[in-house]
């Protein structure tokens, strides 16, 4: 293959709807955050006054859910920790010191990717259970206050734990250069599958249909 | 409801401190339930005075009427018949409604700044119009008193007539009670008003008569006498030891300082990261070879 190559790593409608979670999430994470700290509460602004930010806030967290849910639905083939996984992170001392030659061949996700989706995957899933209990008018009066008062608490740790991950997620995306080309464009070079996920690459090269462009 | 506005003593989702350069005398309200004898006149004085009709409900079997608090019904009777001597039937009729805690669970879970204001006279007054309508006072309210509006999704309860107050009249309750058994004035007399009520009560054989000034809250506001202090439970389920929960004490505090701490870290942190650690970057000649 030339140096050119370069190798589809999302198609059109995994970006859509990777960039449908991402806005949902940014949206509910923003609408949310004045409801956690006053020091926030300006951002309720961003949605017409903290009136239309508590209301629209279940709705921003319900279609985040639904869009992320596909998304896992769908990358869930490719969750499963293999023992190279496992080899790979034996190397993690390297790794974050951008150090990460002659990595053991891993498949299209690190155990890293892995275990961020596990991740958001339960504290989406808490944030959506716990949220029924807290809406209001439509929900929260059918639960009695004792629930609801864990419910607030679990739904702010796992706000915190969503969050965080979304840093991590970002900045790893940033840091990992050639990448976010993959979300926006759709492809990779073959020399970045090669690098990062050779299990992926030699896929990708055997199969040779529709991959490479 | 807000009126003052130079004498408020906590704010909700403030952290700065409020208007507080005028300071006003501490009230409270006194309920002596042994002189109680379930009129509703307060009721009826209270829709009066703030304006309010509910609207008319059945009759569910019992004495209370409305069945419950609501945002048109901000104090309601409450009737309980015990026999705490076996064969001497017993009638307590406990006017329930907001306490004004000192430490009010409904303000340090409200995150609207100054929807909820203590002033320094005591009494906690919700501002609706800076209402969102989340519903989080009725989670941080140990005694289940705010109640959220189905017509407009903000949260009203007894506002202890601070517009009267402000003013130098008694809350309309007060005014209109039949039997004296709600009074109005200073905390400091209303405590003292107390005591004479309790030797008396002891007298008449109610050894365990006692006030509820509950320090779990700081103290409250509108204060009952019991002639049953040992079994504040026997009145509707008045809270034995009333306190803000765990959970909104542990959101409302550790959690968002951790929280907030943590996000910010964790900001610095991949910067710091990028900064010391450069790119993680396939090399040129890995590029070329392919």
């Amino acid at each position: 293959m030339s140096p050119n190559t370069m190798i589809l790593r999302y198609k059109a409608s995994e970006r859509f709807n990777h960039w449908l979670v991402a806005i949902c999430f940014m949206l509910t994470a923003l609408s949310g955050l004045g409801f956690f700290h006053p020091g926030f509460f300006w951002l309720t602004n961003l949605f017409g006054g903290s009136t239309w930010a508590r209301i629209l806030h279940p709705f921003f967290g319900v279609t985040t859910f639904l869009c992320f849910i596909v998304w896992v639905a769908h990358v869930w083939k490719y969750n499963h920790v293999t023992e190279a996984d496992w080899q790979w992170a034996k190397h993690m001392g390297d790794i974050v010191r951008s150090r990460t030659d002659n990595l053991p061949e891993i498949g299209k996700y690190n155990l890293g990717q892995k275990y961020l989706t596990r991740t958001l995957l339960v504290a989406i899933l808490l944030l959506l259970a716990t949220g029924i209990l807290l809406w209001q008018p439509w929900f929260a009066p059918a639960f009695s206050i004792d629930w609801r008062r864990i419910a607030i608490l679990i739904h702010a740790l796992s706000a915190f734990t969503a969050l965080l991950c979304f840093i991590v997620h970002v900045y790893a995306a940033y840091w990992t250069r050639g990448s976010i080309r993959a979300m926006t464009r759709g492809t990779v070079t073959a020399a970045w599958a090669k690098h990062h996920c050779a299990g992926w690459y030699k896929e990708m090269k055997d199969g040779e249909h529709k991959t490479i462009v | 409801m807000a009126l003052q506005s130079l004498d408020i003593k906590a704010r909700s989702a403030t952290s700065t401190p409020s208007p507080s350069v005028r300071k006003t005398l501490e009230v409270a309200k006194l309920i002596d339930i042994s002189k109680c004898i379930g009129c509703k006149a307060c009721q009826v004085a209270c829709m009066e005075w703030n304006d309010l009709r509910d609207t008319v409900g059945k009759n569910v079997g019992v004495y209370d009427n409305p069945a419950d608090l609501s945002d048109q019904s901000w104090t309601v009777m409450r009737f309980s018949e015990v026999e705490v001597q076996t064969g001497k039937l017993e009638w307590l009729i406990r006017k329930d409604g907001c306490l004004h805690c000192a430490d009010p669970g409904c303000l340090k879970a409200c995150p609207a700044p100054g929807a909820i204001i203590q002033y320094s006279n005591g009494i906690v007054d919700f501002n609706e119009e800076h209402c969102t309508g989340c519903g989080y006072c009725i989670m941080g309210c140990p005694f289940n008193i705010p109640r959220l509006s189905k017509k407009d999704n903000k949260v009203y309860k007894c506002t202890l007539c601070s517009d009267r107050v402000a003013v130098g009249l008694e809350p309309a309750c007060a005014k209109t009670c039949p039997t004296g058994a709600i009074v109005f004035g200073s905390k400091e007399d209303m405590l003292r008003h107390a005591q004479e009520r309790l030797i008396d009560l002891k007298e008449r054989g109610y050894q365990k008569a006692g006030l509820y000034n509950p320090p779990g809250v700081g103290g409250t506001h509108v204060m009952y006498v019991l002639q049953h202090a040992d079994q504040p439970e026997l009145y509707n389920n008045l809270p034995k030891n009333p306190g803000i929960s765990p959970e909104i004490i542990i959101w409302q505090g550790i959690a968002k300082t951790v929280m907030n701490v943590g996000l910010g870290a964790a900001i610095l942190a991949v910067i710091f990261h990028y900064v010391t650690q450069g790119p993680n970057e396939v090399k040129e000649e890995e590029e070329a070879k392919q």
